[in-house]
């Protein structure tokens, strides 16, 4: 019986995670320039990597394995921002421009 | 002094068996070993200020546990909200990049603020320049909440700073 329990949380978590890591995949294809598609790939999967391995944890148990699981998100917690970071200071510098919606609408107007 | 090296091997130790998961004598003694060794030589990178008494770390600790918390929530609700956005079809963006001056002093408190600012979805601290943030937002909602300074507030509070008005 509580290993069924454990089960639906565990999907529960899990498909919660791929729900956000498919909206940040979608996000990619559809936002319109470089500093926007940052948003949805570096970080718009920090929910679905917590809920994913949330899930993980909960299917696991109370395991050494739960306990490294754990110890996944906290290492991405440090690394995705501070990667996310330098790239787009590298964008910053080598000036790529940022798309803005009030330009688009005048060149939109104009073309 | 020595009470930091011992603090040093133990976390080096705890984090050897939790990532090698191995019981046997063999296994527990060279861990042992190695992490005195290795504290020896790192302890005084681990604790880079030494005016601060042990008390005062696991208050800050315990602070900033209860802040990855609020960080924890903040995170789910930002996401909710750039999920909309990349879902609807309009896709009502208007991205900015917007300067927000910062208070804070200290290097750790700093980039615990970048970070977080980039963590929560809909935000990106872009570059540093001596005491503004270069951050890109996806939304002027989120740039808004940004600029409320509660996260900031924050910050300053686990790591007991004092924010001066500008």
């Amino acid at each position: 019986m509580i290993h069924i329990v454990q089960n639906i949380i565990a999907i529960f978590f899990i498909l919660a995670g791929l729900f956000f890591f498919t909206t940040s995949i979608i996000g990619l294809i559809r936002f319109p320039d470089f500093y926007c598609r940052m948003h949805a790939t570096g970080k718009g999967d920090t929910l679905g990597t917590i809920l994913l391995f949330a899930g993980f944890i909960v299917y696991e148990g109370v395991t050494l394995t739960s306990l490294k699981l754990l110890l996944i998100p906290v290492f991405i917690f440090l690394a995705s921002p501070t990667v996310t970071h330098s790239i787009g200071k590298a964008a910053v510098n080598c000036c790529a421009k940022g798309w803005e919606k009030e330009k688009s609408k005048e060149e939109g107007a104009s073309a | 002094m020595l009470m930091l090296y011992i603090i040093t091997a133990v976390i080096l130790y705890l984090f050897w068996i939790v990532f090698s998961g191995i019981f046997d004598p063999f296994h527990l003694i060279t861990g042992a070993v190695m992490s005195l060794l290795i504290a020896f030589f790192t302890w005084d990178l681990l604790f880079k200020n030494r005016e601060i008494s042990i008390p005062e770390r696991l208050g800050e600790a315990f602070r900033f546990a209860n802040y990855i918390l609020w960080l924890l929530w903040q995170i789910v609700i930002a996401n909710i909200y750039v999920a909309r956005l990349a879902l609807s079809p309009r896709m009502p963006i208007d991205p900015k990049i917007i300067r927000v001056p910062i208070k804070l002093k200290k290097d750790v408190s700093m980039v615990a603020f970048a970070n977080s600012i980039t963590l929560t979805p809909g935000t990106i601290t872009i570059s540093v320049e001596g005491d503004t943030f270069l951050v890109h937002a996806i939304d002027l909602k989120l740039a808004d909440d940004l600029l409320s300074g509660e996260m900031e507030r924050r910050v300053a509070h686990v790591f007991r700073e004092d924010l001066l008005p500008l």
